[in-house]
């Protein structure tokens, strides 16, 4: 009797996929290698010219439009996720938390594109904020929300919320709560205790959240898309034109293998920065 | 002990503080079902006069119908294929050693992240190189890499809390491995798979960025349908799918939550 029962016949299955997935990616480094023949499908010869295309500025203005709203967009989440994560799990009645669990947990098996059709209609010109804000008669000309990167940045915040608030809010639940007994029976002040307890002890899982955030950031695509609405370019937003638009896939493999060299690199930061934490954590 | 003015003063803004978040939470949900009921073909707030006539342009509007079809068929064979492959991957990494272990974990867990718009390019090159036609099943491949490693997460947590001692027992009183997997393992297993299938299927229904790159007008998805609509109408029909949809999937986590209870599928307990 074999010692590995079922190996061959639970292993092939995934052995496959794994296969198609290195051959996806070997297709998109062996097409950012080719040149691209106007008006044909089928790429040219060898070249290394989409690389130095992409030192162009559109491509460059792309990355730094990208690298900004993923910083913004981590940075407010947190701020308000943090409360909103803490509060899912501190709250003393368990029907409050059993409500906002809902509440912020439900816009996350929405998908992209319900929850930025309903944004553009927040912010439009004609949207809900400005209609609510010229009749108030806080503004008389409506605000650009639309097609800007504040906009984006909203919308953003509002899409990648719910994973922040998940991360989160399972760091703070794994927080030995006798700590902050400790604190405050020694006669630190609630403030006192959680900036000093609390807040440095969740900071791993806020390391982890923010990365995450960055992920899905730079992965988004329908709302830099529909918000920004050509307006503001982000690289998957250039990645699908440069594509679809000039039929020119040898730029768009380049474009995607840069974009995902530079995601491996901020993670592995990342991951660095968390095991790092850990390892203080642990003494 | 009395709680001082501080502490009230902290309570309350506190209070506030998480109402003003969970009402930007809300507030696009809002908004959308207001809109939804809007009776002109242009978007004005508050709406001049109501109807209900978008819900029903909703229903009729042939490209959501293929759609959903489109998109219930993909979720449901691709989910399956990834409970498969993704169950068995979870099993033999758990029990055993084998070669190349850690390269094919590092391969089928890339798609966590590696951008959709990524995927979706390099499954169409890919398709386009071995001359693989623009059908459903090139839909299914990009779904079922993307939910796979949600599978094998949810698979592997189940087996790493699994209690041996029952298959050694079953072992020991002569069954089979087949046996024993069958009768012990798998329903001992069931709750994993549950969720993890369960899991899939839902992030593959709303998938959207790679599979506007695979997608021709035949197998469109219906975030896709969706989409395309967006880009060529601007009347409030999307508000009224929208509002079903957000509906459809708050209900469905009513559901799950009385069942299972959310805070235990997320771990946040």
């Amino acid at each position: 009797m074999s010692k590995r029962p079922f190996l061959g016949w639970f292993a092939s299955p995934s052995i496959l996929i794994a296969f198609g997935i290195a051959a996806s990616f070997l297709a998109i480094v062996q097409f950012s290698l080719r040149a691209h023949v106007p008006g044909a499908l089928d790429p040219g010869g060898f070249t290394l010219d989409n690389f130095t295309t992409l030192w162009k500025t559109v491509y460059g203005k792309a990355f730094v439009t990208t690298v900004l709203l993923c910083w913004w967009t981590a940075l407010f989440t947190l701020l308000i996720g943090y409360p909103l994560a803490y509060a899912m799990v501190r709250a003393k009645s368990a029907r409050l938390r059993s409500a906002i669990l809902l509440i912020s947990l439900t816009p996350l098996f929405l998908g992209e594109i319900v929850r930025t059709y309903s944004w553009m209609i927040v912010l439009g010109n004609r949207g809900f904020l400005n209609a609510t804000l010229m009749q108030l008669g806080v503004i008389d000309r409506p605000l650009d929300l639309m097609f800007t990167m504040t906009g984006v940045v909203i919308a953003l915040v509002h899409f990648t919320l719910p994973i922040v608030v998940v991360m989160l809010a399972a760091a703070l639940s794994h927080i030995d709560r006798n700590l902050e007994r400790a604190a405050t029976s020694l006669g630190a002040g609630r403030i006192r205790c959680f900036l000093t307890v609390t807040l440095p002890l969740s900071i791993p899982g806020i390391v982890a959240a923010t990365s995450t955030a960055f992920a899905w950031t730079f992965s988004a695509f329908a709302t830099p898309q529909m918000i920004g609405g050509g307006k503001v370019q982000t690289i998957s937003t250039l990645v699908y034109q440069v594509g679809f638009a000039s039929f020119n896939f040898p730029l768009a493999a380049s474009l995607s293998l840069v974009g995902l060299l530079f995601t491996i690199a901020v993670l592995a930061l990342f991951n660095t920065g968390i095991r790092k934490l850990e390892r203080i954590g642990a003494h | 002990m009395k709680k001082s003015a501080l502490d009230h003063l902290l309570d309350w803004s506190g209070r506030i503080l998480l109402a003003a978040i969970l009402g930007f939470v809300l507030l696009p949900f809002v908004v959308v079902a207001i809109a939804s009921f809007n009776d002109g073909a242009i978007l004005s707030f508050p709406p001049k006069s109501w109807s209900f006539r978008w819900y029903a342009n909703a229903f009729e509007y042939r490209d959501f119908g293929s759609g959903l079809v489109n998109s219930l068929r993909i979720a449901a064979i691709g989910a399956s294929i990834a409970l498969i492959a993704g169950a068995g991957f979870a099993y033999v990494f758990n029990r055993y050693d084998f070669m190349f272990k850690r390269l094919l974990n590092t391969v089928l867990m890339s798609p966590l992240i590696i951008p959709n718009f990524t995927i979706g390019l390099g499954l169409l090159i890919l398709s386009a190189a071995v001359q693989l036609p623009r059908s459903i099943w090139l839909v299914i491949a990009v779904h079922v890499v993307i939910v796979l490693p949600f599978v094998v997460r949810s698979v592997y947590v189940s087996l790493k809390n699994f209690e041996r001692r029952y298959e050694q027992a079953a072992e020991s009183l002569g069954g089979t491995p087949l046996h024993v997997l069958l009768t012990i393992t798998l329903p001992l297993l069931l709750p994993g798979l549950i969720s993890g299938a369960l899991f899939a299927a839902i992030l593959s229904f709303n998938e959207f960025t790679a599979s506007l790159y695979v997608v021709n007008q035949r197998t469109q998805t219906l975030p896709v349908a969706m989409y395309n609509y967006v880009r060529e109408y601007a009347d409030p029909t999307l508000a009224a799918l929208s509002v079903i949809y957000v509906a459809a999937v708050a209900a469905m986590l009513l559901l799950v939550h009385k069942f299972f209870r959310l805070e235990k599928v997320l771990n946040v307990d």
